[in-house]
């Protein structure tokens, strides 16, 4: 996972720091912390003050991330988000663990639905949302000297594995065709994707040739293969654990709207506070687990 | 480092006016300016500048630099001024200040050669200059972090996460300075909010504090030449006692001041009171 690939380039690079806000047990640092104590920056329940030291550490050449809840780091700490690492275009990697709905039954208070749309609205400030372990691997490699600041957003709890074995070519702002089609196109993030395959591949049994899209990078995003998608398939459906506005389906709506109009479904969670229930509960009452994702396609 | 020589701290209070007088000038210029903030801050980063610091206008990017945050980002026409006596900017680009197109902003940002953070925002500083002073004892470097924080900008409660991680990291290469000039925009800071007794709050934060007149030169040069010297595992305050409007009679203890324009007669009389001094000084 995250940290553990962390941890493993962390033994090479000493100018690798984890920063985080009494965080160890959701972000499971203790690894971490106990084989590199002089690269690890405990600093209490002070969100601000993490995202503040981050930046300082970058502008002082470390490679540091900062890792925590979610909900806290794009909520209490935005302004040191925006001003102290966007604005001051200090490269610090933010890791906002238990990102979404991955709380489940915890409430609004611990789910970031939110995150997407804020941080997009930042110059300077990337998004990445992997998708599963290998996706994360990849990624964490790729982040090391990274030169911009960037935002990862990452589940809770286990989720299935999409790619099998190592991933080869995984590249920040560059999103993956998983199953080709031209009859509609799917396009999930982070762990839609699981869900967006899984409905793909039942509709292709069903007939419906769907084209699968993994668009793990928010931002920069992949114009390039929304217009592609919109002109060679007609349809599109966007899947995301994030509010339905300000994210991944209106990031689509902006392309397409503006290059090659089609038919557009957003699937996400609405304009209200998320029921009580697990994740997976979750994801299907609001019809973006494969169920949903495959009901929604053949209507 | 020595302590300063009568003729260092007579060319000292000498440069500091000639900032005070490039303040003036390009808040009339730009018609734009927080005006009292920065004449009460001048002193502090002229002694920065001129008499404590390791910086390089030709290399301002250099790993073992000291570092400066102005975290009361408001107050940047004197920084800016100090940037351009230092000779990190030139004149030209120093008259641009608040002009379209610009890289002289309101407030601070890393386009302009020497500025490490961008600020603005209130209350930020403190947790970067945290940062910074972490990455040198990190590397074991010997350069060090000094932070120029408001008064008012003591309402802001991250300050006081940053100043319970500097002093558990015993960030003894840490400085941070408070212009403590008793003015904020609706007034007198102890009626807004009381900040006072502000030694004994960082005290209790684990921090050694010191308060001094942060307009004189002499006091300001023998305190952080005393701190530098200092290494007992504690993070740093100067709580230097200022004037706001410092060196312009009719501003200051003005709060109208904070944020003002001088009129043109205004602005001869500032400028005939500063040429004053520097004939003084000179």
């Amino acid at each position: 996972m995250f940290t553990d690939t962390l941890l493993e380039l962390a033994k090479k690079d000493r100018d690798i720091i984890v920063v985080t806000s009494d965080a160890r047990g959701s972000v499971t640092l203790d690894g971490f912390a106990n084989e590199l104590p002089e690269q690890f920056v405990e600093v209490g329940i002070a969100e601000q003050n993490a995202i503040g030291i981050g930046a300082g550490l970058v502008s002082a050449g470390k490679k540091a991330f900062v890792c925590g809840p979610a909900c806290f780091y794009v909520a209490r700490s935005l302004e040191q988000i925006k001003v102290d690492v966007a604005y001051s275009a200090n490269p610090v990697k933010i890791l906002g663990v238990s990102g979404g709905v991955s709380y489940g039954a915890l409430g609004a208070t611990h789910h970031s639905l939110h995150d997407i749309a804020v941080l997009r609205t930042f110059p300077g400030m990337h998004i990445v949302l992997p998708c599963d372990i290998q996706e994360t691997q990849a990624l964490v490699k790729a982040l090391v000297d990274y030169p911009y600041p960037v935002y990862i957003r990452v589940g809770r709890n286990a989720v299935p594995n999409v790619y099998e074995g190592e991933l080869s070519g995984f590249q920040i702002g560059k999103a993956r065709i998983l199953l080709e089609g031209n009859d509609l196109t799917i396009i999930g993030t982070g762990e839609t994707v699981y869900h967006c395959l899984e409905a793909g591949k039942r509709l292709h049994a069903a007939g419906i040739h769907a084209r699968v899209i993994d668009m793990h990078t928010l931002k920069p995003f992949d114009k390039e293969i929304v217009e592609r998608a919109a002109k060679e398939t007609g349809k599109i459906i966007t899947v995301e654990e994030h509010s339905i506005f300000g994210g991944l389906g209106s990031a689509v709506a902006e392309i397409v709207a503006q290059t090659h109009p089609v038919p557009l479904r957003i699937l996400g969670i609405p304009d209200e506070n998320v029921i009580c229930g697990t994740p997976l509960e979750i994801f299907k009452h609001y019809g973006m687990d494969a169920d949903g994702i495959y009901n929604t396609a053949i209507l | 480092m020595s302590k300063a020589s009568k003729d260092e701290i007579q060319q000292l209070k000498l440069q500091a006016e000639k900032i005070r007088k490039r303040v003036i000038q390009i808040i009339y210029s730009s018609k734009s300016g927080h005006t009292g903030g920065s004449l009460s801050s001048v002193d502090i980063e002229t002694v920065l500048y001129f008499h404590v610091m390791n910086i390089d206008p030709a290399h301002p990017a250099t790993p073992d630099r000291d570092r400066f945050i102005l975290s009361k980002g408001h107050s940047v026409e004197a920084l800016y001024a100090t940037l351009e006596a230092k000779g990190f900017i030139d004149s030209r680009l120093l008259d641009t200040y608040g002009h379209y197109n610009t890289i002289l902003a309101g407030h601070p940002t890393r386009k302009v050669p020497g500025i490490e953070l961008n600020s603005g925002a209130l209350g930020h500083g403190l947790s970067a200059g945290v940062g910074m002073a972490m990455a040198a004892k990190m590397d074991k470097k010997s350069y060090k972090t000094y932070v120029l924080m408001g008064d008012g900008e003591q309402g802001e409660g991250s300050i006081y996460e940053a100043a319970m991680a500097a002093s558990h990291y015993k960030l003894d290469n840490l400085v941070a300075i408070i212009d403590r000039n008793y003015l904020q925009i609706s007034g007198n800071t102890e009626n807004v909010m009381s900040l006072d007794p502000m030694q004994e709050r960082w005290e209790a934060f684990g921090w050694q504090v010191v308060e001094i007149d942060g307009n004189d030169i002499e006091q300001l040069t023998d305190t952080f030449d005393k701190l530098s010297l200092d290494t007992n595992g504690k993070p740093k305050l100067i709580i230097a006692r200022t004037t706001k409007g410092k060196g312009v009679s009719y501003m200051e203890n003005v709060a109208k001041w904070h944020h003002g324009v001088p009129t043109e007669e205004q602005y001869q009389q500032a400028i005939n009171e500063i040429d004053e001094r520097i004939n003084q000084y000179s």
